[in-house]
């Protein structure tokens, strides 16, 4: 295969790679943010939970790791509801600060809990052999674990999207991110909708949280490192737009990953640089209402 | 309550009484300055750590003019104090500036300058949109720092600064009080003018800004310019926090445009209580100091302590620190009334 | 009456060993605690309370007192405040730890006007011990693994020509500079230099690994901070295929920190650093070393070289208090104790050079292994004896000053 081909492969192939795990981790947050405008800055420690969790059923209870990340969504997603009930739900009518205050806090006591929990040393996880090595797509090998990722991010769009796009919930939740008050005046009972589709978001940061160690390494202070990135997606896809958290996933990841490998001096220039253009030009994200 | 009952007094007047009873000076605001004096004769052996404390309370009040004020939320406000703590590293390293007061005057002006500039082109936008891009500057200054780090230092920074006696007398001691003393004397002064433009029709503008935009724009003020004014101060002083945080450490790194001192500088300011002026005040110190406590009991796990606290103050203290005295005064008042 | 108190006292003092009044140290420790390098103060922390709770009777009837403070972030600000703080307020005569060479760096003006001798136990910005005579340092420069390695890496591995890759932070620049002094010289050929991010995220790695790879040096000289990074370098390289590719993976000891080892899977099998620590280096210390660690903190619970760093540390402070009697206010006079101190230790005989007040130890070239048991481990390849800080006998840049 010529070199320039090659190049193109292996950066659309990583990027996809890369962007599937932005998309599954921010997709929870872009939609909270969107329904209710909540600032939930605790997002991070979601996935870190998530990503705990898997690391203490495959290393002390011997679970495989797909059904591992499995049961760590599905607690993740569980306990979320009780923090929606208890402690989101009574500053859904406070100021934007308030909310960061909140969750920024439930943060940090994510970050020491853990940190009493697990050590502050990072962790990994054991993989399965099938994930491990690289898998032959005729042309040339691939590093099975990012095939993986795509295949799991994939079929999860598919899912949300046929969710969001063709069940009488997604209509519902479309409706209320678009006129909320509309949306209650016709009697869809907008809390419950939020405590669902938060539920489904925490979950599924928790999945990516779980996806993650064994691309960025799984320590404590994951609650907060890569929340700027997150928020960045959410911002440049516009909120609580499905279809915009994947366009932006996709961007920013591809986008980074072909600026690490043809520009590497730049640094990190290069995610910040595409979010300021894309803002300049169209400041909502790419499909957030205007 | 005097004007509204006086017959015949124009909604005008009523107004500007109102005004200027707002703007008197209460015995009460003498409070946080005799308490910062106190602490001088009384913790002589902490005045490293209280320079540091009153360095933020500084750099909180520059966000609370914007963000109290003129209701700009923003996560790159490190950006300016970065260009102030810069201005006279580079100055001081490099140019062999090393008057300590001229050297505020120079970061207050390239700060200024670039928060005009970047206020001039970020303020159309709003909520989320305007977060990420003032983070995004406040990075790539960062990264165009690390770039030229042949310059800037990079991340092991501009080392060993001195810096010229204070007024040719004062010298830098290893305790820490002449800085203390200095700090807190610029933060005076920086004080008294930002309390002048906070009751300045400016001012007041700024916070109908903050409250209706729309309205603001129907009565014809010129929206946009105020806020790139009001930026471009608290621009200023933030950077002269920056410069004073470089001063006190006779140290500056990278770390200084960090996504992490924008945040810490705003969760400052929301305990404290925005739009009070003495919020960053309350909220600098309290956070400050309850870390500086719990990172002692426990240097591992002191964030816990931290994280309870903004959690119980968003549960029982909403609108900061300072809103809870509020409501307790008008609590009282009202007692008194009845 | 009197004169049989005087006896009565004067019989106790003999018995404790004639010394006349037993002091109490007190010790300013400085560690990155919290944040996200909490894992590396851990590391350090671990070993000064080890070697403190195993060797306290040896400067008996002596103690020490360990004030513990929170390094923070690589600002160089808090450790700054902290630690003039433990001199002003908490009066401590004697600083360690320090991770962050910024802190270090911050902190090297404030030692020198208070006279307190600051004990590096990990910074290792090559220049930092010139900032003040105050500062000895126990841990390494980055020059220590990485400038033999270019000499090592030419003419023992078969690395022609060689990639760099290395995190965009001053330990990175420093140790890929000094990769490149040593390999230059050799004769090799360094193809390409990429900077790979900040110290603090962990970046995706393949994009950088990917491009190395097309391009087919003989190796790829990587250097990142020893943590979570560690991982995430020798899974990307192993996923890339890049050893079948012909791209040998080599850099100093921070690419397979002990405690990570375990971890890194067949990857890292092949991978050649140069350092002065391994749990597998052959010397009785480091067995009675890892022994009394694994007793203290369990099985899973591994030292590394910055553990190693800080047992010696530890042990240089101790034997200057032993060599003074106790009396160490005076700081200067521990700063020369410590001058040509020779102690042995899990990484062997180290000892510091008067001149510069810096280490001087062996260095390593060790090959990852899968050992006969199972586990990942090393096997030494080669030593060079003695090494000291290039950096500052070839005197590059503000080495030089």
């Amino acid at each position: 295969m010529p070199q320039f081909a090659n190049i193109a492969v292996s950066i659309l192939f990583d990027g996809l790679a890369y962007a599937m795990f932005l998309f599954i981790t921010s997709v929870g947050l872009s939609v909270t943010m969107g329904l209710m405008g909540f600032v939930n800055l605790a997002h991070g420690a979601f996935a870190m939970a998530g990503g705990y969790i898997v690391v203490t059923l495959t290393r002390s209870y011997g679970v495989g790791f797909v059904p591992s990340l499995v049961i760590a969504a599905v607690v993740v997603g569980a306990v979320s509801v009780v923090f929606e009930r208890f402690l989101y739900r009574r500053l859904y009518k406070s100021t934007d600060l308030e909310q960061v205050l909140l969750t920024i806090g439930l943060a940090f006591m994510a970050i020491a809990t853990a940190t009493y929990l697990y050590g502050p040393i990072p962790k990994s996880v054991p993989l399965p052999d099938w994930l491990q090595g690289d898998v032959n797509l005729g042309f040339r090998y691939f590093p099975s674990y990012r095939a993986f990722l795509i295949v799991l991010g994939t079929v999860l769009i598919s899912v949300l999207w046929y969710a969001f796009e063709r069940t009488n919930i997604g209509a519902k939740i479309r409706a209320a991110v678009d006129n909320r008050g509309m949306a209650e005046s016709v009697g869809i009972n907008v809390d419950r909708l939020f405590t669902l589709t938060f539920a489904v978001g925490s979950g599924l940061a928790a999945l990516g949280g779980g996806l993650a160690i064994q691309l960025l390494g799984l320590s404590p202070s994951f609650a907060v490192l890569y929340l700027v990135l997150f928020l960045i997606v959410v911002a440049v896809g516009g909120l609580g737009s499905l279809k915009g958290t994947l366009l932006a996933a996709l961007v920013l990841g591809i986008f980074d990953t072909g600026g690490k490998y043809l520009l590497a001096d730049a640094g990190g220039f290069f995610v910040y640089a595409v979010t300021v253009v894309v803002l300049l030009i169209k400041p909502a994200g790419f499909y957030g209402r205007e | 309550m005097a004007a509204s009952e006086t017959p015949g007094a124009t909604a005008r007047e009523r107004a500007a009484d109102y005004l200027a009873k707002r703007h008197r000076f209460r015995l009460a605001e003498a409070l946080p300055w005799l308490i910062a004096i106190a602490v001088f004769f009384i913790f002589p052996t902490r005045m490293t750590f209280g320079s540091q404390v009153l360095v933020m309370v500084m750099f909180a009040l520059s966000l609370d003019l914007i963000l109290g004020y003129a209701g700009i939320v923003t996560l790159g406000h490190a950006a300016f104090f970065g260009v102030g703590a810069y201005t006279v590293g580079l100055a001081a390293a490099r140019l062999e500036w090393t008057e300590p007061i001229s050297g505020l005057f120079a970061a207050a002006i390239a700060a200024g300058l670039v928060g005009f500039v970047t206020g001039w082109f970020l303020l159309r936008y709003r909520g989320l949109t305007l977060l990420m891009l003032t983070l995004a500057t406040a990075i790539l200054l960062q990264e165009t720092g690390n770039l030229r780090s042949d310059i800037s230092g990079g991340y092991d920074g501009l080392p060993g600064l001195t810096f010229k006696p204070l007024l040719g007398i004062f010298d830098y001691d290893l305790y820490g009080h002449t800085y203390y003393l200095y700090v807190l004397a610029v933060l005076a002064v920086v004080f008294y003018l930002v309390r002048r433009i906070v009751y300045s029709p400016f001012g007041q503008a700024l916070t109908g800004i903050r409250e209706n935009v729309r309205r603001m724009h129907a009565i014809g003020s010129p929206v946009h310019r105020r806020l790139v004014t009001v930026y471009t101060i608290a621009a200023a002083i933030a950077g002269v926090a920056g410069a004073l945080f470089t001063q006190t450490n006779a140290y500056v790194t990278l770390t200084v445009f960090d996504f992490d001192n924008s945040a810490k500088v705003m969760v400052m300011l929301i305990l404290g209580g925005t739009g009070r002026l003495y919020g960053a005040f309350v909220g600098a110190a309290v956070y400050m100091v309850l870390e500086d406590y719990f990172s002692k009991l426990s240097p591992t796990f002191w964030q816990f302590g931290i994280g309870l606290m903004l959690v119980l103050a968003v549960l029982f203290a909403p609108r900061g620190i300072l809103g809870v005295f509020e409501r307790f005064g008008n609590y009282l008042s009202e007692r008194k009334r009845s | 009456m009197r004169i049989a108190r005087w006896l009565g006292t004067a019989a106790i003092v003999f018995a404790v060993g004639g010394v006349a009044q037993a002091e109490t140290i007190k010790i300013g420790v400085v560690l990155p605690f919290s944040g996200a390098n909490a894992d590396l103060g851990h590391q350090v922390d671990k070993a000064f309370d080890l070697y403190v709770k195993l060797h306290a009777k040896d400067i008996e009837p002596h103690k020490v007192e360990i004030v513990k403070r929170d390094e923070g972030p690589p600002t160089g600000a808090q450790a700054k405040t902290v630690a003039t703080e433990l001199i002003t307020n908490d009066k401590v005569q004697i600083l360690t730890g320090f991770v962050f060479s910024p802190s270090a760096i911050a902190l090297a003006p404030v030692v020198t006007q208070a006279k307190v001798p600051m004990i590096i136990a990990n910074a290792g910005t090559a220049w930092i011990t010139n900032l003040s005579p105050y500062i000895a340092r126990l841990s390494f420069s980055m020059w220590h693994h990485a400038y033999p390695m270019g000499a090592y890496a030419f003419s023992k591995i078969g690395c022609k020509t060689a990639a760099l890759a290395y995190t965009d932070f001053p330990p990175g620049k420093d140790s890929t500079e000094a990769f490149k002094t040593g390999f230059e010289k050799a004769g090799g050929k360094i193809t390409e230099s990429i900077p790979m991010g900040s110290p603090v995220q962990v970046p995706d790695f393949t994009p950088f690994f990917q491009r190395i790879k097309d391009a087919k040096p003989d190796c790829m000289y990587v250097f990142i901070p020893s943590g979570a990074h560690a991982t995430g370098v020798t899974k990307a390289y192993g996923e890339l295929g890049m050893r079948k590719a012909g791209v040998k993976l080599i850099g100093p000891m921070d690419l397979i920190p002990d405690n990570k080892l375990q971890d890194m899977g067949d990857a890292a099998i092949g991978t050649v650093v140069m350092g002065n620590y391994a749990v597998d280096l052959d010397n009785a210390d480091n067995k009675a070393f890892n022994k009394a660690w694994h007793e203290a903190y369990g099985k899973d619970s591994y030292p590394d070289f910055m553990s190693a760093a800080g047992w010696d540390t530890m042990h240089a402070i101790f034997d200057s208090i032993k060599k003074l009697n106790g009396k160490v206010d005076d700081g200067a006079k521990v700063i020369d104790v410590m001058k040509g101190w020779t102690g042995d230790g899990p990484r062997g005989q180290v000892s510091i050079d008067a001149a510069t007040r810096d280490i001087v130890q062996d260095e390593h070239a060790m090959e990852v292994i899968r050992k006969p048991d199972g586990k990942l481990g090393v096997k030494v390849l080669g030593t060079i004896k003695a090494v000291k800080d290039e950096c500052k006998e070839l005197k590059v840049g503000r080495c030089g000053s």
